[in-house]
């Protein structure tokens, strides 16, 4: 089988996030692999251990950093690796270089992505992702099995429950939190990872056909919830009292 | 002129408070409004819709055997349709369970741009607004090309009233043409969970609950305040409640009127999901804790002692 994972290299959730020019962050500051994007590494790796001979080519859209990234999934187990250089994308124009990157790459099987960028929040690009190589996707996967060319996901659905659904090979599976739990890489897989290959492709060889619109970001500013932070004193039963005057009578919340 | 699409949820022959929401959000003076109800409950739905400014209520009519309860792909194949067949300018819809499943697979076959997570939209420019970088920033975004698509965060428009004439058309949907993904079953979700995404009040406990018997004192609390119990990352991984419960950065956005957080420090992950609340309270025994300062109202103390205390008074004085 071949798998191809899409890994998205995002600003580490803890960091202070610094607005500059009144529209883009301050880069300087510590990027991960996209936390649900390690679920969906984790589960090709499983896959292959079912599937020998599988072949796990990770696969990013980024700045030249994001190598980084595409490393981190090579220590969790991925074969090889392929960067396509690019910037300033938005969701649509993504999909066009990852399937791009796709289609000159090989043929997949599988494709795996996360079920969300935290960075973004985008919900999408799995989407779009199976539209242009036309395969069925399913998303916010919780479970997944592979047998033969058949594929069963249950995935997460309105109010806690569970839609079972069922397709088969080649399709786009976005893996959610519950699907696995990712493995941290041992020294050793993280020196093995930095003799595998990683290919660079370049935004401008990749002939993507542009779309008509897409979404810009005009500006981007932090974040301000001035929050009253009101301490309410005294002995508990004295507190909780007002804690529900407030709520009832002046905040009418309750 | 411009046409706007609003694709619609409900349950039981309700429609959900968030589509009226919605509905509200979409209206402007040259609009019409056509509301898309995929899940055959259009009549039910009418009156509803009329007295929150639908001009036309779109009755979507799968000709095929009766897809299953909720099947996103061939809702979304029937809301791409409609975009063609009544020339929408625009689509507006929730970013709910559903809403997840459908516009981002509506907004793929159309090659339009898409939205997700709008705590503000002007359709009259077609920018928005949404919280980027883990909540941390927020961004002004603007679609261009055909039909944008948006999805709302939920509880950030609330309906309002705003009567129109309505109709409603019969939209048939031809059989699907695509039949290689198919929707087996549906689980429900265990009876007394609520989607926390969509709550209005939630009730959330992190390790400060030290086990999941504990969580019984939650769940009273809840109860007296009509509430849903969340929970820190902490919480889930430690085992004691379901992963569904999780609110945060990988768990649920939520963004209920008022949000309780008990024994949960406030890291940044959690925030990520509950900053934008309408209130927030803090029961937290360290004055120094980051939720303390985040929220609006705080109460230092063992939150085994507070709980009962708030339930107690709740129902009291309620
Ligand atoms: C990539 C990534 C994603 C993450 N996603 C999420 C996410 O989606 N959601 C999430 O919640 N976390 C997430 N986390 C984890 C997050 O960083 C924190 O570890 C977690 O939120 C802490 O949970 P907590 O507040 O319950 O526990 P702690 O931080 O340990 O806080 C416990 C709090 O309880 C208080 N307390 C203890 N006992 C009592 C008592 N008897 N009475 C009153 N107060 C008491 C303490 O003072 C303390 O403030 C993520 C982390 C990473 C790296
Ligand atoms: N630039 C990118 N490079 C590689 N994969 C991406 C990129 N952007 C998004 N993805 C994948 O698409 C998923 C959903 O992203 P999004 O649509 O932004 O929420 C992510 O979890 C990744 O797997």
């Amino acid at each position: 089988m071949k798998i191809y994972v899409c890994v998205k290299h995002v600003p580490d959730s803890a960091a202070t996030i610094t607005v500059v020019d009144g529209g883009r962050i301050d880069e300087n500051i510590t990027f991960l692999l996209n936390p649900y994007d390690e679920n969906a590494v984790e589960e090709a790796v499983r896959i292959r251990e079912h599937h020998p001979g599988t072949e796990i080519v990770a696969l990013t859209a980024g700045r030249q950093d994001a190598a980084g990234t595409l490393r981190s999934a090579l220590a969790m187990g991925a074969d090889r690796g392929l960067l396509v250089v690019a910037e300033g994308l938005d969701s649509q124009r993504t999909a066009r270089y990852l399937e791009a990157a796709i289609r000159r790459d090989g043929a997949p099987d599988l494709v795996l992505t996360g079920k969300l960028s935290i960075d973004a929040v985008g919900y999408q690009t799995m989407f779009r992702l199976g539209a242009m190589l036309d395969m069925p996707v399913i998303n916010a996967v919780t479970a997944l099995t592979v047998e033969g060319r058949k594929v069963v996901a249950e995935c997460e659905a309105a109010g806690g429950g569970r839609l079972v659904m069922e397709t088969t090979l080649p399709c786009v599976v976005g893996a959610a939190k519950g699907l696995n739990a990712p493995r941290y890489p041992t020294f050793p897989d993280i020196v093995k990872a930095r003799k595998k290959s990683i290919e660079t492709v370049a935004a401008g060889d990749l002939e993507i056909e542009s779309p008509a619109g897409g979404v810009a970001l005009l500006s981007l500013e932090p974040a301000v919830q001035r929050r009253r932070g009101e301490v309410i004193d005294g002995p508990a039963g004295g507190a909780v009292k007002t804690l529900v005057h407030r709520l009832r009578e002046v905040e009418r919340v309750i | 002129m411009r046409s706007i699409g609003i694709l619609i949820e409900g349950k039981d022959g309700t429609v959900s408070r968030n589509s009226l929401g919605a509905v509200s959000a979409a209206r402007g003076e040259d609009h019409r409004l056509f509301a898309l109800v995929p899940d055959g409950a259009a009549a039910s739905y009418a009156g509803a819709l009329s007295a929150h400014g639908v001009h036309n209520v779109v009755d979507m009519r799968f000709e095929d055997e009766a897809p299953a309860a909720f099947d996103p792909v061939r809702q979304a194949e029937a809301v791409a349709l409609a975009v063609g067949h009544f020339d929408l300018d625009a689509l507006v819809g929730v970013t709910s369970a559903v809403g997840k499943e459908v516009l981002p697979r509506v907004a793929a076959q159309l090659d339009a741009p898409l939205v997700m997570d709008c705590v503000e939209i002007h359709l009259a420019d077609n920018t928005a607004r949404k919280p980027l970088y883990s909540g941390k920033t927020v961004g002004l975004v603007q679609l261009t090309g055909s039909t944008p698509l948006f999805g709302l965060r939920p509880n950030v428009y609330h309906p309002s009233l705003a009567p129109e004439e309505t109709r409603t058309v019969s939209f048939a949907v031809p059989p699907g043409t695509d039949a290689r993904l198919r929707v087996r079953k549906i689980l429900e979700p265990r009876q007394e969970a609520v989607d926390l995404a969509e709550a209005d009040i939630i009730v959330s406990g992190g390790r400060g609950m030290r086990g999941p018997e504990n969580y019984r004192i939650l769940e009273q609390c809840a109860q007296a305040l009509g509430a849903c119990v969340g929970a820190s990352r902490v919480a889930v991984d430690s085992g004691w409640v379901p992963h569904t419960m999780q609110v945060g950065q990988t768990g649920s956005t939520v963004n209920p009127r008022l949000y309780i957080a008990c024994g949960i420090s406030g890291a940044v992950q959690h925030l990520a999901g509950m900053k934008t609340a309408g209130l927030i309270v803090a029961i937290n025994q360290d004055p120094e804790a980051p939720m303390v300062k985040n929220a609006d109202y705080a109460i230092i103390g063992d939150l085994f002692e507070i709980i009962p205390l708030l339930t107690r008074e709740l129902l009291r004085s309620g």
